[in-house]
This record gives C-alpha cells, sequence and structure tokens, in this order.
C-alpha cells in the first residue's frame, strides 16, 4: 500500500508507483482519484478518451496487466503494482504497431475518439488469441462504442492485422 | 466526472477488514470491482466517508473444489475469472455462461461475483443460476461468520440481510445430483444491456422423469426468486412440452416484475413464461450442468 502525506487541511495523499507503458511514475494523488485523469492530467497521456464516465463507451480503456478495463471506474491508488498499457505504449520506437497500421489502411478511424480504446481491446484480443473468428473479435470490442458506427471496418482490421501474423 | 472524497483504506486481512467495517459502520463502504460504488458515487447516490477496499485480498479471487463441500468461489473472483475458470467449465457450465454474457468485457475484467451479489439489484445476472444449484453464501463479520443459503440474502431491491460489519468471502455450489442446468437472459442488445428477464433452471432427470427441478427468476420481482409453484408442477411428473408450457405459465402468474424503461410488467411476464419453458428444456436436454 503507497505511503500517505497528510497536508495541513488534514487531507490525505497518497504517493503511488504507476508503471504506465514499461516506465514508473511516482504520483502523489488523493484516495478518489481516478486513474483515467491521473494518466490524462498527470502524466500528459492524453491519448486515453473520456466519454461516458461510467463505465459504458470503453473510450478510457487501458490494459491493466494485459486486460482490458475502464479506466474512468478504477482509483489511481488501486492501480499500483499493476502493468499499465495506454494506447501510447503500442507502438515502438515511432513505428505504429501492426494493428494500427491495419486500423489506417482498413479506413477504421473517422473520427478517432473510440480508436485508442478499440485498438487495446482487440491488442489485448490478439495477446491472447492470434487468429481469433469474426465473432470473437465482435466480442472483445463489444465493450467499445464507436459513435461514428464504422465497426463494419474496425472489425475488417482486427482481423486483418490477424491474418498478417 | 469526479469522485467525492472519501478516505481510503486498504486492509491486509479480513479481520482487519472487519474491524475497520466495525470502527466506520454505515459511513463505510466494501469497494471490490468498484463498477457499481463509483458508478453510484458519480451519480451521486452514495457519498461514503470511508472506503475499505478488498484489493489487498489476493486469497478471495481464488476459485477451488474441495471434497464433500463443492465448488468455493471467492468472492472476488471477477466475471471473467469465473467465465475462464476450467474448474467451473468443467463442472458449471452454466454459471461459466451467466458470467460471461452480462455487462462488457472491460466491466467482466473488474466486476466481482461479491459485488454482483452484495448489490443486490433484481437484474443481477449471477444470482439466479447460483441459487438454482442451490449455492450457499459465506459471510464474515466481526463476531464470527455464518453460512446461509443465497437465496435468504436478498431482503429488496438495493437491501438484503448482510451487516454493516461484514463481508461476504465466498459462494459455495455444493456438489449435487442435478443432470443439467443452464442460464437464459433477455436484453436488449446483446453487449452492456442489463436483462430484461432471466431464468435460471437445474433439473434432475431420471428417463423421461423430472425428480427435482430448481427454477430461479431475474428482474423478475424486487429480488432474485425461486419459481416454486412452477417447480411443483414439474415435480415427479413425465416431461412433456405441454407441461413446460404449464410450468411457464406458472412462473409468470407468481412472479411480480415492475414496469421500467427496459420492460413493461406484462411484456416481462410473458418474457418469464417463455425464457422458464426454453430455460427447462434446454436444462433437460443438455449434457451439462
Ligand atoms: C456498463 C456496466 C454494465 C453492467 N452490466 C451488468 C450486467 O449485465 N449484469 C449485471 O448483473 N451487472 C451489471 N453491471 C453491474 C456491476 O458491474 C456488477 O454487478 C458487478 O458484479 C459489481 O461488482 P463490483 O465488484 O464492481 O462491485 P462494487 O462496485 O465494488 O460493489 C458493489 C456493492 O457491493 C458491496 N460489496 C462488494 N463486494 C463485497 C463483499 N465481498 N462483501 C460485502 N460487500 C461487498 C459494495 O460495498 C457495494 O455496495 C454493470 C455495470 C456497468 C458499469
Ligand atoms: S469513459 Fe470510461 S467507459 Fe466511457
Ligand atoms: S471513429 Fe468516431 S467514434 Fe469511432
Amino acid at each position: 500500500m503507497a505511503r500517505t502525506l497528510t497536508d495541513d487541511q488534514g487531507i490525505k495523499r497518497y504517493l503511488v508507483n504507476l508503471k504506465v507503458n514499461g516506465d514508473t511514475h511516482t504520483v502523489m494523488v488523493k484516495g478518489n482519484a481516478l486513474l483515467v485523469n491521473v494518466l490524462r492530467e498527470e502524466l500528459d497521456l492524453t491519448g486515453t478518451k473520456k466519454g461516458c464516465e461510467l463505465g459504458d463507451c470503453g473510450s478510457c480503456t487501458v490494459l491493466l496487466d494485459g486486460k482490458p478495463v475502464n479506466s474512468c471506474l478504477v482509483l489511481a491508488v488501486e492501480a499500483e503494482g499493476s502493468e499499465i498499457t495506454t494506447i501510447e505504449g503500442v507502438a515502438r520506437n515511432e513505428n505504429l504497431d501492426k494493428l494500427q497500421e491495419s486500423f489506417v489502411n482498413n479506413a477504421a478511424i473517422q473520427c478517432g475518439y473510440c480508436t485508442p480504446g478499440m485498438v487495446l481491446s482487440a491488442k489485448a484480443l490478439l495477446t491472447r488469441n492470434p487468429h481469433p473468428s469474426e465473432t470473437e473479435v465482435r466480442e472483445a470490442i463489444s465493450g467499445n462504442l464507436c459513435r461514428c458506427t464504422g465497426y463494419v471496418n474496425i472489425v475488417k482490421a482486427v482481423l486483418a492485422a490477424a491474418e498478417q501474423e | 466526472m469526479y469522485l467525492p472524497d472519501f478516505e481510503y483504506y486498504q486492509p491486509k486481512s479480513l479481520a482487519e477488514a472487519c474491524r475497520l467495517m466495525t470502527k466506520f459502520g454505515s459511513r463505510a463502504r466494501i469497494l471490490a470491482g468498484g463498477t457499481d460504488l463509483l458508478h453510484k458515487m458519480k451519480h451521486e447516490q452514495l457519498a461514503p466517508e470511508v472506503i475499505v477496499s478488498l484489493k489487498g485480498l489476493k486469497r478471495l479471487k481464488e476459485i477451488t473444489y474441495q471434497k464433500g463441500v463443492g465448488v468455493i468461489i471467492g468472492a472476488l473472483a471477477t466475471q471473467n475469472d469465473i467465465a475462464g475458470s476450467a474448474l467451473l467449465q468443467e463442472k458449471y457450465l452454466s454459471v461459466c455462461e451467466a458470467a460471461h454474457h452480462m455487462a462488457n468485457n472491460q466491466i467482466r475484467n473488474v466486476g466481482t461475483l461479491g459485488g454482483n451479489i452484495v448489490n443486490a439489484v433484481p437484474s443481477a445476472d449471477l444470482p439466479p443460476i447460483l441459487i438454482a444449484l442451490g449455492a450457499r453464501i459465506r459471510l464474515m463479520g466481526n463476531k464470527g461468520e455464518r453460512v446461509m443459503p443465497l437465496e435468504e440474502f436478498f431482503t429488496g431491491v438495493h437491501s438484503s440481510v448482510i451487516e454493516a460489519d461484514e463481508i461476504l468471502t465466498e459462494v459455495i455450489i455444493p456438489d449435487q445430483p442435478s443432470t443439467g442446468s443452464t442460464y437464459i437472459r433477455f436484453g436488449l442488445r446483446r453487449s452492456g444491456a442489463l436483462a430484461v428477464v432471466a431464468v435460471a433452471a437445474a433439473v434432475t432427470m431420471e428417463g423421461q422423469t423430472c425428480r427435482d427441478v430448481r427454477i430461479a427468476l431475474g428482474a423478475a420481482a424486487p429480488v432474485p426468486m425461486r419459481a416454486r409453484q412452477a417447480e411443483t408442477v414439474l415435480s415427479n411428473r413425465v416431461i412433456t412440452d405441454d407441461l413446460l408450457e404449464e410450468a411457464g405459465v406458472c412462473a409468470a402468474r407468481e412472479c411480480s416484475p415492475r414496469s421500467s424503461i427496459r420492460g413493461s410488467e406484462e411484456y416481462r411476464r410473458d418474457l418469464v413464461r417463455v425464457l422458464t419453458r426454453r430455460a427447462l428444456q434446454k436444462a433437460i436436454k443438455e449434457g451439462h450442468v
């Protein structure tokens, strides 16, 4: 459990070590800080989006120990000890991941708002199951809403990326 | 959307967690996966001053089999832990299916069994199938622990017999003679939609005769309920399609759904009739429990 500091007004803050995309960041947060806000506001990782903030849309998806979760429903203090992957951690050395390339090549991006979450959900699927069926792809992204409704091309992009493996 | 301030504790043992809950009483709330609690706090439906997180109690995540007792699922097992458990897939596939078809993938990775039960909402997906399988729950409190049938836990919407200092630690599915079980939920979408109505059934068949049956309904009353009259229709009878329809009609009569944005009372009753028949048909045909 994180070290705590209490300020003059009696407000407790926690010293939390967050392992994000391989780097450890130490942040000082209140107990009520949500992971999505800490990622965006403290660590400037604004690729993680906020949509509904209630667990419905998946815009805020990050991987916690490889599993997609909604960072709008996770307390930052509770993410200590987990490996966090955000969309910024998917590309390697400025090169897009094959999955990201596939999103570009298959026109699976319209406004782009759902894309970080979509890519992370799909990434988690392909890591676990490199050759998924269309049903499995649809199931894996079922917690990610695309307001531009580009699902057909998104599914196509994930299947195409899997084929290249 | 931000959360109101609260004091956060992450106890290292169950005993410590119970002590904290005793100390703070109704000012405190347990945090498991948070998919419901944080949601309610954002909507200002709840504003606990203290949050006691169970995150440090890793042992409560385990799913094990104990001879003579049954399958024991820790309260912190997530829905995806349950859906993916090899032990449960072998012994109670219908429980895995119930867990797999609820909420959405992100929620299933954090939402826990304990939260799904203690939350005590009529549409919760795990209680009906667990009740149909005769599951018991273990509650740990300051005065010790108690074990009770899950069926007797709920007293109303958002209310149950749990005391302020108590923590649900595990669910026990006892070994049983059931030959088949199933859970059918009807939602307005296949993902991210709460059940409009759900029916769970567990049957013990001897040839074409039904020796024992348990039917549990979700979203059909303020609490997950047994359809006991429907069960009586089938008990020790040779099963025919007409009899299954009669059981469905009976279940539709004895439940007490309410009208909500997801469905009217009439619609829900008719769903209970149809889904009860289908769930029974499936449980009887199914080669697994
Ligand atoms: C987008 C979305 C979709 C959803 N879809 C579904 C669905 O399809 N079906 C469904 O059934 N539910 C659904 N839910 C509701 C919720 O996710 C589940 O009920 C989940 O199982 C709750 O578990 P949790 O661990 O997140 O609970 P928490 O939010 O951590 O806790 C819920 C309540 O239970 C108490 N509690 C938790 N664990 C314990 C314990 N071990 N002992 C004592 N008290 C405890 C908490 O104090 C709190 O009051 C959905 C939620 C969201 C946000
Ligand atoms: S912003 Fe988190 S799920 Fe919508
Ligand atoms: S591309 Fe616009 S929300 Fe999906």
